[in-house]
C-alpha cells in the first residue's frame, strides 16, 4: 500500500473502477431487458412474426464483426505488454474499422425499415397492431441505446491510440487500454444477448 | 498552519495550489473542498425546496385558494419533490460528509479517482441546472409530482424533458459518488485497517455504494425510456400502444426504494459515530450494527412493491411485499437498540451533536412505526395516497436523513472550518427545529388518518384545525434553521479556534489537526485497535 502512495498509481484501483462501472452499464441494459422480457410474454406472436422480419445475415455478419473486434483489442492489450507498439497500433485501428464496420450495417439495416416505415411513431407501423409496435420501438431503442455505446467506445479507443502513439501508453503502464478493452468487451457483451433476443427467436 | 512532528503543514483551506479565488474551489480535486462545494450547493437548493414547501404550506392554511392556483400547487410539490429528493437528500451525506471524511476516517490522502470525484459535482450542478430550467422553458413547468408517473409524464404540456434528463444527469453524478467510495474503501484504507477495523460511517458508505452502484441505473434507463416516450412515441408505458403503464411503476420503485436506503444509511452511519463518541464509550454490537447496515441494504432492494399496494398486483406479490417491508425493520431496529445500549453506562457529554442525535432517534422511530402501519396491506388501502404517507416519508426523509445532516454538520463543523460554533444558539435552534417538525408533520397523521388526501391545493373544511396546526408548524421549523443557518456562519467568522479532538472522538478524522492538512495525514497512520478504543 504504501508504494502505492508514492507512485500515485494503482493499476488494480483504476480496474476495480471500471468493473464497477461494468456492473451499472450492465443493470442499465437490464432494465431494458426486463421490459422486453415482459413484452415478449405478453405479445408472443407478434414478437415472433416481427422478428422474422429482421435480415439475420445482417445480425450474423454483425456479432462475427465485434467478436472478431473484441478479440482484436485484446491482442493489442498483449501486443503493448510485448513492447510492440506498432502492432498494438494496428491491432487497434482493425478494431476502430470494424466498430466501424458494425456502424454502417447499422445503418442500411435501420434506412431499410425507416424506407418500409417501419419506425417508433409511425402511423403505418401502428396500424400492424400493438405487438409490433412494441417490438420495433424496443429494437429502435435498445439497438440504438448500444449503438450510442458503440460510438463512445470508439471514441475512448481513438484517444488510447493517439496516447499509444505519444508513448503515454507503454509496456509500464498500460491500463487505460485495459479499461478500454473492458469496456469494448461489454459492448460486445450486450450484442451478443440483442442478437439472439431479436434475431434468433422466431 | 498547523505543526505536526515539526513540520509546518498548511490546513486545506490555506494551501495555494495552481488557481487562486473560486477557481481554487471548482476546479479543486481535493475531497475536502469537493465536500465543501457539495455542501454549499446542497445548502442552497435545501433553501430553495423549503422555501416552496413553506409556500406550499401556506397554501394549505385555509381551504380553497389562498395564494396559488391549483396549477402552481401541482408545480411546487413536483419541484420541492425532485429538488429535495434527488438534489438534496439522496447526495446529502454521502456527498458532503462522505467526501469529507471518508478518506480520512480510513487514513487515505483522498479518494480513488479525484477526478472523478469533481466531475460528479459538475454533473450534480448540470443536472439541478436542468431541474431549474424546466420551470421556465416550454409550455410551463412540470406537474406530475417528482415520481414522472406515467402515463401522464408523457401526456402532459408541461416541460417534462429537461426535469426528467436532469434527474438522469443527478443519478449519473450519484454512480460516480458511490463508485468513488467502494473501490476507495476497498483499495485504499490505511495498514493495518481490516474491514472489522474500519468506523460505522465508512461502513454506512459502503453499503450506499453498492446501493447507488446497482439501483441508480435502473431508474437512468426508466427516465431514459420516459424521454423516448415523450420524443418518439414508443409506447413502452402507453396502454393505447400496448405498453403497461403499471412496470413503469415497477422499475421507477426498484430504483427509488433503494434511494430510501441511500439517504437513510449515511444518516445512520453518522449518528453511530456521534452516539459512540458523545457517550465515551465503544459502540454496542459493532458487528452487529455493520450486519444490520448491509442487511438493510440487501433486503432494501426487494420491498420496492409496498408502495404498489393499491396499484394492481397478484396476491402473492402482496403478501410477500408486505413481508419484507416487515422484515426490514428488523435491522432498522437492531440499530435503535445498540444505540440505546451504547448509551447505557456511558459517561455522556451533553452537546449539541448528541441532542441532534437523540431528536434523530426519536422522529426516526415514529417515521418507522408508521412506516409498518403502511406495510400492512388492509391499513394501507386506507391511507394509501393520504396525508399520513407525507407524514410518513417526512419524518423519515427529513426527520432521518435531515436531523441525521444537521448532527454531523455541528459533529464535524469544528474539523472542517476550525472554528467552535456558540453552542447555546446552536441549541436553540434545535429547540425551534424540533418543536416546528413536530407541530409541522404531526397533524399530518391525524389527517391523513381522517382522510385527506395529498397533492391538492385544496381540503374539505373538517381538515381546517389540523391544517392551521401543520402551517404554523412550518414557520416554526423555518425560523429554527435560519437560526442554525446563522449561527454556523457567524461562528465562521466569531468563532474559537477548535482543538483536533473537541468531543473526545476516537477514529482517525480527530487525530489529525483542525482543519486538517491538504494530504490529511502528515505520515499513513498504522492501524492496531479498533475504532472505538475507549477504555
Amino acid at each position: 500500500m504504501s508504494t502505492t502512495l508514492e507512485t500515485h498509481r494503482d493499476d488494480l484501483t483504476s480496474k476495480t473502477g471500471m468493473w464497477l462501472f461494468l456492473f451499472t452499464e450492465m443493470l442499465l441494459f437490464g432494465g431494458l431487458f426486463v421490459v422486453y422480457s415482459v413484452y415478449r410474454y405478453r405479445n408472443g406472436v407478434a414478437f415472433h412474426l416481427a422478428a422474422r422480419e429482421l435480415s439475420v445475415a445482417i445480425g450474423t455478419i454483425n456479432t462475427i464483426i465485434l467478436l472478431i473486434s473484441s478479440s482484436t483489442i485484446a491482442m493489442s492489450i498483449t501486443a503493448i505488454q510485448k513492447q510492440n507498439k506498432k502492432f498494438a497500433l494496428l491491432l487497434l485501428s482493425i478494431t476502430i474499422f470494424l466498430g466501424l464496420a458494425f456502424l454502417v450495417n447499422k445503418y442500411f439495416e435501420w434506412g431499410e425499415h425507416i424506407k418500409e416505415h417501419i419506425y417508433p411513431g409511425s402511423s403505418i407501423l401502428a396500424l400492424r397492431g400493438q405487438g409490433d409496435v412494441l417490438f420495433y420501438g424496443l429494437y429502435f431503442f435498445m439497438t440504438g441505446l448500444h449503438a450510442l455505446h458503440i460510438i463512445i467506445g470508439l471514441v475512448f479507443i481513438g484517444v488510447i491510440g493517439v496516447l499509444i502513439f505519444r508513448d503515454k501508453i507503454n509496456s509500464d503502464n498500460f491500463v487505460l487500454l485495459e479499461n478500454s478493452g473492458l469496456y469494448w468487451h461489454l459492448v460486445d457483451l450486450i450484442w451478443i444477448f440483442l442478437f439472439p433476443l431479436f434475431y434468433l427467436i422466431t | 498552519m498547523s505543526i505536526e512532528n515539526g513540520i509546518e503543514e498548511p490546513s486545506y483551506l490555506d494551501h495555494i495550489g495552481k488557481y487562486k479565488g473560486i477557481f481554487s474551489w471548482i476546479f479543486s480535486t481535493d475531497h475536502k473542498r469537493i465536500g465543501l462545494l457539495y455542501m454549499f450547493s446542497i445548502l442552497t437548493f435545501f433553501a430553495i425546496g423549503a422555501t416552496l414547501g413553506l409556500l406550499m404550506k401556506f397554501e394549505l392554511i385555509a381551504p380553497g385558494k389562498t395564494i396559488m392556483t391549483a396549477q402552481t400547487y401541482n408545480a411546487f410539490f413536483t419541484l420541492h419533490g425532485i429538488i429535495m429528493i434527488f438534489a438534496v437528500v439522496i447526495p446529502g451525506l454521502p456527498a458532503v460528509f462522505g467526501n469529507f471524511l471518508l478518506p480520512i476516517m480510513i487514513g487515505a490522502k483522498d479518494v480513488a479517482f479525484p477526478k472523478i470525484n469533481l466531475l460528479s459535482w459538475y454533473l450534480y450542478v448540470t443536472g439541478v441546472t436542468l431541474v431549474i430550467i424546466s420551470q421556465f422553458a416550454g409550455q410551463g413547468p412540470p406537474d406530475t409530482g417528482w415520481t414522472f408517473y406515467a402515463p401522464y409524464s408523457f401526456r402532459t404540456t408541461g416541460s417534462m424533458l429537461p426535469a426528467v434528463f436532469g434527474a438522469f444527469v443527478l443519478g449519473f453524478s450519484s454512480i460516480l459518488t458511490g463508485l468513488n467510495f467502494l473501490v476507495t474503501i476497498h483499495r485504499m484504507r490505511a495498514p493495518g485497517m481490516t474491514w472489522l477495523k474500519m468506523p460505522l460511517f465508512p461502513w454506512s458508505l459502503y453499503a450506499t455504494g453498492w446501493v447507488q452502484l446497482l439501483a441508480t441505473p435502473i431508474i437512468g434507463i426508466t427516465l431514459l425510456m420516459i424521454v423516448a416516450e415523450r420524443t418518439m412515441h414508443i409506447g413502452f408505458f402507453d396502454p393505447t400502444l400496448g405498453g403497461d403503464p403499471l412496470l413503469y411503476q415497477h422499475l421507477f420503485w426498484t430504483y427509488s426504494h433503494p434511494a430510501v436506503y441511500i439517504m437513510i444509511l449515511p444518516a445512520m452511519g453518522a449518528i453511530s459515530e456521534i452516539i459512540s463518541t458523545s457517550s465515551h464509550k465503544t459502540i454496542f454490537g459493532y458487528k452487529f450494527m455493520v450486519a444490520s447496515v448491509l442487511a438493510i441494504a440487501f433486503v432494501g432492494y426487494f420491498v420496492w412493491g409496498h408502495h404498489m399496494f393499491t396499484s394492481g398486483m397478484s396476491s402473492t406479490a402482496l403478501y410477500t411485499f408486505s413481508l419484507l417491508t416487515f422484515l426490514v425493520a428488523i435491522p432498522s431496529a437492531i440499530k435503535v437498540f445498540n444505540w440505546i445500549s451504547t448509551m447505557h453506562k456511558g459517561s455522556i457529554d451533553l452537546q449539541t451533536p448528541f441532542y441532534w442525535a437523540i431528536a434523530f432517534i426519536f422522529v426516526f422511530m415514529v417515521g418507522g412505526f408508521s412506516g409498518l402501519i403502511l406495510g400492512s396491506l388492509a391499513a394501507n388501502v386506507h391511507l394509501h395516497n393520504t396525508h399520513f404517507v407525507v407524514a410518513h416519508f417526512h419524518f423519515i426523509v427529513f426527520g432521518g436523513t435531515g436531523f441525521a445532516f444537521f448532527s454531523a454538520m455541528h459533529y464535524w463543523f469544528p474539523k472542517i472550518t476550525g472554528k467552535m460554533y456558540d453552542s447555546r444558539w446552536a441549541n436553540i435552534g434545535l429547540i425551534l427545529f424540533f418543536t416546528g417538525f413536530i407541530t409541522l408533520y404531526g397533524p399530518m397523521f391525524y389527517l391523513g388518518f381522517k382522510g385527506m388526501p395529498r397533492r391538492y391545493y385544496d381540503y374539505d373544511e373538517i381538515f381546517h384545525a389540523g391544517n392551521i396546526i401543520s402551517t404554523m408548524g412550518s414557520w416554526i421549523l423555518y425560523s429554527g434553521i435560519a437560526i442554525i443557518i446563522i449561527n454556523l456562519i457567524s461562528s465562521l467568522k466569531s468563532g474559537s479556534k477548535a482543538p483536533s479532538d473537541p468531543w473526545g472522538g476516537k477514529t482517525l478524522e480527530w487525530t489529525v489537526p483542525s482543519p486538517p492538512p491538504v494530504e490529511n495525514f502528515i505520515e499513513t497512520p498504522v492501524i492496531t485497535k479498533g475504532p472505538y478504543d475507549y477504555k
